[in-house]
């Protein structure tokens, strides 16, 4: 990267460039060396940055509105709704929002696990995105609770609870996360405190995040190194910016016919009855993007391990680098990684969905068959893949297979023409 | 690193390291404190309650620090099944006479003890509490009998304070 030796053209740019480097940063992030052949799956990590920035911006004319108190935070919800100017556009938006956020993190995250982004030397990048992931839970979560619904405090005291099956100091932990003998106003203002500070961290992370990006670069999907710049690069302006900028649209038609035609086919109609400490509605089921680990936890009949196997579902993909220990990245090279890959979006989907079915029967039984997978497939196929699988040749570089010269031409060159 | 004698700068860094962690600590407390239940949510400790009206084989559900409370006026069968059930067969044994020292009065936290849901009446496999969350079973002494929650559900301090009168709390 040549960007240390930038220097601003103009007089002014450079006494101001000598004084702050704002400009080499510019400088750096338009130039930026980026893989070219980068697919759509790589547009997702912008559209994040999109996500994040709407919830923020609606989050904070929201709450210009909203009343964090028990007795008036769910009539403060239908005022914004009927009679805050937009404010139904502006709330629909927020809720809508998070689970389009989700839907992209999904996609960001099984991008990388496709074609091992987590792997050596971008480690660091991948647990700090599980730190954001985690976050990101966290707030969604909170902020579930803010409506003050009947899903909104019975959400909020199953999962306050979990943290109950804590041994000896659980219930102290409980009490101290209410700040009361149940979930009651103090911890309604408490999780709005923290739902409005919550999306500043992850904006840090974030710049932590494409700050540990930027030293190795991209992966690709061949997932090679790749000299940098080269002939197997392009420059992040105009090439990968209009590519993004292309795919942020695509998304934000899907965002806009949640926002405008479906705007609570994804959230609970529970949620549109306030909160009554009394009744329990008869079946509570958190957003969809947390079925899966809602799935898990059900599936195992002990409190205490269930909440365990629940944390260790997210957890385990922090060290998830160091559990695969094959040295290709990309599944484009690994013929039974793939097949493996692709078995367990399906089992997560499967997760997902009994996560959303009362925990009984056969759905009981499928939610343990797929846990179980869940973790096998992390503990015990990936480790043992590294060292039996026979992984297809790599070519050299991005070019090599097209221009020739590559032993493999054939087989490089049809797994490229595949990819894109 | 060989060998060195504790020095003068050595011990000036243990000490002021030491009384810095005490300060953080200090400061730090009050932080965490603060969310603990304050004194006003403190003050609600008790309730009282009129169960005059209640008849047997009823439930009035009332409110005691944020937390539904069953107060169960048995019937006979009830009693005699919750006595007849054999201490091997419970997940927390707990004798119904220690849970109802009035036999004919069961008062308990509505909460389920899993995730805290609160339980329905006269539902499930034993005739007590069924709760709709995570599928926990409760006989007619509020002892878990099936399901992921882990104990009975929790008796708190009560008493008679005069025939109709129940003080909870």
């Amino acid at each position: 990267m040549s960007d240390h030796d930038y220097r601003p053209k103009s007089k002014v740019g450079q006494w101001f460039n000598d004084r702050l480097p704002l400009l080499t940063l510019a400088n750096h992030l338009t130039d930026y060396p980026t893989p070219k052949n980068l697919n759509y799956w790589w547009t997702f990590g912008g559209i994040l940055t999109f996500c994040l920035i709407t919830q923020i911006v609606t989050g904070l004319t929201l709450a210009m509105h909203y009343i964090a108190h028990a007795d008036m935070a769910f009539e403060s919800v239908e005022h914004i709704m009927r009679d805050v100017n937009y404010g139904w556009l502006i709330r629909y938006i927020h809720a809508n929002g998070a689970s389009m956020f989700f839907l992209a993190v999904y996609i960001h995250i099984f991008r990388s696990l496709f074609y091992g982004s987590y792997k050596s030397p971008r480690e660091i990048i991948w647990i700090l995105g599980i730190i954001i992931y985690l976050l990101m839970m966290a707030a969604a979560f909170m902020g579930y609770v803010l409506p003050w619904g009947q899903m909104s405090f019975w959400g909020a005291t199953v999962i306050t609870n979990l943290f109950s099956a804590i041994p000896l100091v659980g219930e102290g932990i409980v009490t101290w996360l209410w700040g009361g003998y149940s979930v009651d106003n103090p911890t309604l203002t408490r999780f709005f405190t923290l739902h409005y500070l919550i999306p500043f961290l992850i904006l840090g992370l974030v710049v932590l995040h494409i700050w540990a990006l930027h030293v190795p670069g991209n992966n690709n999907p061949v997932g090679i190194d790749i000299k940098k710049p080269s002939k197997d690069t392009v420059p992040f302006h105009p090439y990968i910016v209009i590519k993004d900028g292309f795919a942020l649209l695509m998304f934000m038609i899907v965002f806009a016919f949640f926002v405008f035609y479906a705007p609570n086919i994804l959230g609970h109609a529970d949620n549109y009855i306030e909160a009554n400490p009394m009744v329990t509605p008869a079946h509570i089921v958190p957003e969809w993007y947390l079925l899966p680990f809602y799935a898990i936890l059900r599936s195992v009949p002990d409190k205490l391990l269930g909440v365990v196997a629940m944390l260790s579902a997210i957890l385990i993909l922090a060290v998830l680098p160091w559990l695969d220990t094959s040295k290709i990245r990309s599944a484009v090279f690994r013929p039974l990684y793939k097949q493996f890959y692709w078995i367990l979006v399906a089992d997560v989907l499967i997760l997902g969905y009994v996560g959303a079915m009362p925990a009984e029967g056969l759905y009981l039984l499928i939610a343990r068959v797929a846990t179980a997978y869940y973790f096998l497939h992390f503990l015990v196929i990936l480790p043992v893949l590294g060292f039996k699988e026979k992984t297809l040749p790599v070519p050299l570089s991005i070019t090599e297979p097209v221009l020739g010269g590559s032993p493999n031409l054939a087989a490089a060159r049809n797994k490229e023409s595949k990819i894109e | 690193m060989s060998e060195k004698k504790t020095k003068r700068r050595d011990f000036l860094f243990t000490a002021t390291s030491a009384v810095g962690a005490v300060g953080a600590a200090a400061v730090v407390w009050p932080m965490i404190d603060q969310m603990n239940p304050d004194a006003s949510v403190k003050a609600l400790a008790s309730t009282e309650v009129d169960v005059s009206s209640l008849t047997p084989g009823n439930t009035l559900t009332v409110l005691w620090r944020g937390k539904p409370v069953f107060i169960r006026r048995r019937t006979q069968e009830e009693i005699d099944e919750a006595r007849s059930v054999k201490m091997e067969d419970l997940i927390h044994p707990e004798k119904d006479e220690d849970r109802a020292k009035n036999p004919e009065w069961l008062v308990m936290l509505g909460v389920c003890t899993h995730l805290g849901c609160v339980p329905l009446n006269d539902k499930g496999d034993y005739n007590g509490w069924f709760c709709p969350c995570h599928g926990s079973h409760y006989d007619t002494s509020g002892r878990i009998r099936k399901g992921p929650a882990p104990w009975n559900m929790e008796v708190p301090k009560y008493e008679f304070v005069n025939a109709n009168t129940i003080k909870i709390g």
